[in-house]
């Protein structure tokens, strides 16, 4: 930059110090584009490439295998129970955390972030050394006749741990940047606290409610380690999406391994797309949007 | 509706404390605590003996090996090429660059193991990228190789979304004083702009790794799983839960947490180190 400066005449447009120069510039995009390409986009295409590998037709075909059908079926049960469930301890949490001052809130900042920085697979195995048939609690589950490892209950539980922290993550930040003023003024004008809730936090922290719940939606039905612990596998019984994914690639059933991630796929690029959405639309809405992540 | 003892916490005009605190330690503990608390117990009822025959075993070790090993330089790859792709994307305009954008959060939105057989088939012998590289000789799927390009593609949005955020609050005018001061371009970015980043790029390097470690969906697909070779530590808890082995599964698992923990406690000790020396940017 200090050097082209030197030798350009003084009519050319000038180089404004503070970036660097056009071809620093597409030399530094042209690098991030080809690793986005490379890392990201290839995969992305490859999926839809290898589920079309053989048309239309054997496509379509491959979702009406009974099993395929189970485990989509399977997936949307499951993340119907995980994701209100989170939701609502989102919620909960972050009225506990932002509108409220007392000890002990940073720890429960860390532990509510806790599962993200556990490997999936032993938040699976904490449930199958609690509920397994060696487990805490096996002996007396058998002898009651509940089965919740390698059935649905140890898949919404593993489910569960992984997607905690989502919803809440959203909120708190957003819900403390916003104080407890309007409550208080409808408190005053004599509505009630679940009036106040209803009417006044909660159309507050909508969108960002929203954007939680999508990101939680996406990690519940893609989910695979910590499912994949607890689920036993069982064709049309407790195979998830995923995890069928898994059965039919190492059955050498590529096509239907492809077909099943190219759906997986498409709710990926569904989720992107009413994330961003909301990104642009809302941002001042959006705690996300002020620390990205 | 007093939860706490006053002394606890600070007087305030709405209600619902006790309810919402209670819901959530509620639910915090029967997810979360109460599980982990079982994983704990049980490491902590095998004997010294068994523990440590198992955290002993090669096939362990070399698990442990690759798993840490590969996040490490998968991180570091992302910690690099993160730091480029946010200082492009915060920085130049050009066309797409919003799709771009929000494109970098692929990894966040699909499934893990959709992730990892769309590599394992790009990277094989037979794919795009791994009949390429098997002219040159160089084997990518299958071995840990593949695990690395598996985890690069998961850490990426940690670094590239913890940097963003302050790489766009660095102010102009400190910029405009380097070079005014006649520092070259080059100078000025790594010797003002860069260091605000510093601390951010370090927590987003943590992310990336820790997310690494444990990760299991993406890299299965692509590893190939021979023991001692190409073997992660979070699939030796599942082949050790496979053949009812829990107090191995259990070991296993109490490593990955205790050397997970001990590098993230590290990890804050430098930021906070960094910190005290930069200031708080």
């Amino acid at each position: 930059m200090a050097m082209s400066d030197r030798f350009l005449p003084l009519a050319h447009t000038p180089e404004r110090a503070t970036s660097e120069t056009a071809l620093t510039r597409a030399v530094l995009i042209a690098i991030a584009l080809l690793f986005l390409a490379a890392v990201l986009f290839l995969p992305l295409v490859t999926v839809f490439m290898e589920a079309l590998r053989k048309g239309w037709g054997t496509l379509f075909e491959s979702f009406s295998d009974p099993d395929t059908l189970a485990a989509v079926r399977l997936t949307l049960i499951v993340a119907a129970i995980a994701v209100p469930f989170n939701a609502i301890v989102g919620l909960a949490a972050s009225w506990a955390i932002a509108k409220f001052e007392f000890k002990g809130k940073n720890l429960l900042l860390t532990l509510i972030d806790l599962p993200f920085s556990i490997s999936p697979v032993i938040s699976g195995l904490v449930f199958v050394l609690l509920f397994g048939a060696q487990g805490w609690l096996g002996p007396w589950l058998v002898a009651h006749d509940i089965q919740i490892i390698f059935a649905v209950p140890g898949i919404v539980l593993a489910t569960v741990l992984v997607t905690f922290p989502f919803v809440a993550r959203e909120l708190i930040p957003l819900m403390q940047s916003q104080g407890t003023s309007e409550e208080e003024a409808a408190l005053m004008l004599g509505a009630s606290g679940w009036y106040t809730f209803l009417h006044v936090t909660l159309p507050n922290v909508k969108w960002a409610l929203l954007y939680g719940v999508l990101l939680c939606n996406a990690r519940a039905m893609g989910e695979f380690g910590a499912v994949s612990v607890v689920s036993g596998h069982i064709r049309g019984l407790t195979n998830t999406m995923p995890l069928h994914i898994e059965i039919l690639y190492n059955e050498y059933n590529f096509v239907g391994a492809f077909a099943v991630a190219s759906l997986l796929a498409c709710l990926a690029l569904l989720t992107l797309l009413a994330k961003s959405l909301l990104e642009w639309r809302f941002s001042d809405e959006l705690a996300a949007t002020a620390r990205r992540h | 509706m007093t939860f706490l003892p006053s002394s606890l916490r600070q007087p305030s005009a709405l209600p619902g404390f006790g309810l919402a605190l209670g819901f959530t330690l509620a639910a915090l503990s029967l997810i979360v605590l109460i599980p982990l608390a079982a994983l704990v117990l049980h490491a902590a009822s095998i004997g010294p003996a068994d523990f440590f025959k198992t955290a002993s075993d090669p096939r362990t070790l070399a698990a442990l090996r690759l798993s840490f090993g590969t996040a490490l330089i998968a991180a570091l790859i992302n910690t690099v090429f993160g730091l480029l792709i946010a200082w492009v994307l915060v920085r130049y305009r050009f066309p797409g660059r919003r799709i771009i954008d929000a494109a970098v959060d692929l990894p966040f939105a699909l499934p893990t193991a959709v992730a990892g057989i769309a590599m394992a088939a790009i990277y094989a012998p037979n794919g795009p990228i791994g009949s390429i590289a098997q002219s040159f000789g160089l084997k990518i799927a299958y071995t840990p190789l593949g695990i690395g390009v598996a985890l690069v593609f998961i850490g990426l949005p940690f670094v590239v979304r913890t940097v963003q955020p302050v790489l766009e609050e660095v102010e102009s005018d400190v910029e405009e004083a380097s070079a005014l001061l006649g520092a070259s371009r080059l100078r000025t970015v790594f010797q003002v702009v860069l260091p605000h980043v510093y601390p951010a790029l370090l927590t987003g390097f943590a992310l990336a790794f820790a997310r690494g470690v444990g990760e299991y969906g993406s890299v299965i697909f692509i590893a190939g799983n021979i023991p001692l070779v190409s073997e992660i530590a979070p699939l030796l808890i599942v082949i050790k839960l496979e053949e009812f082995d829990y107090g191995g599964a259990t070991v296993i698992a109490t490593l990955m947490l205790a050397i997970s923990f001990a590098t993230l406690f590290l990890i804050n000790a430098v930021q906070g180190w960094s910190r005290t020396k930069y200031g708080n940017v």
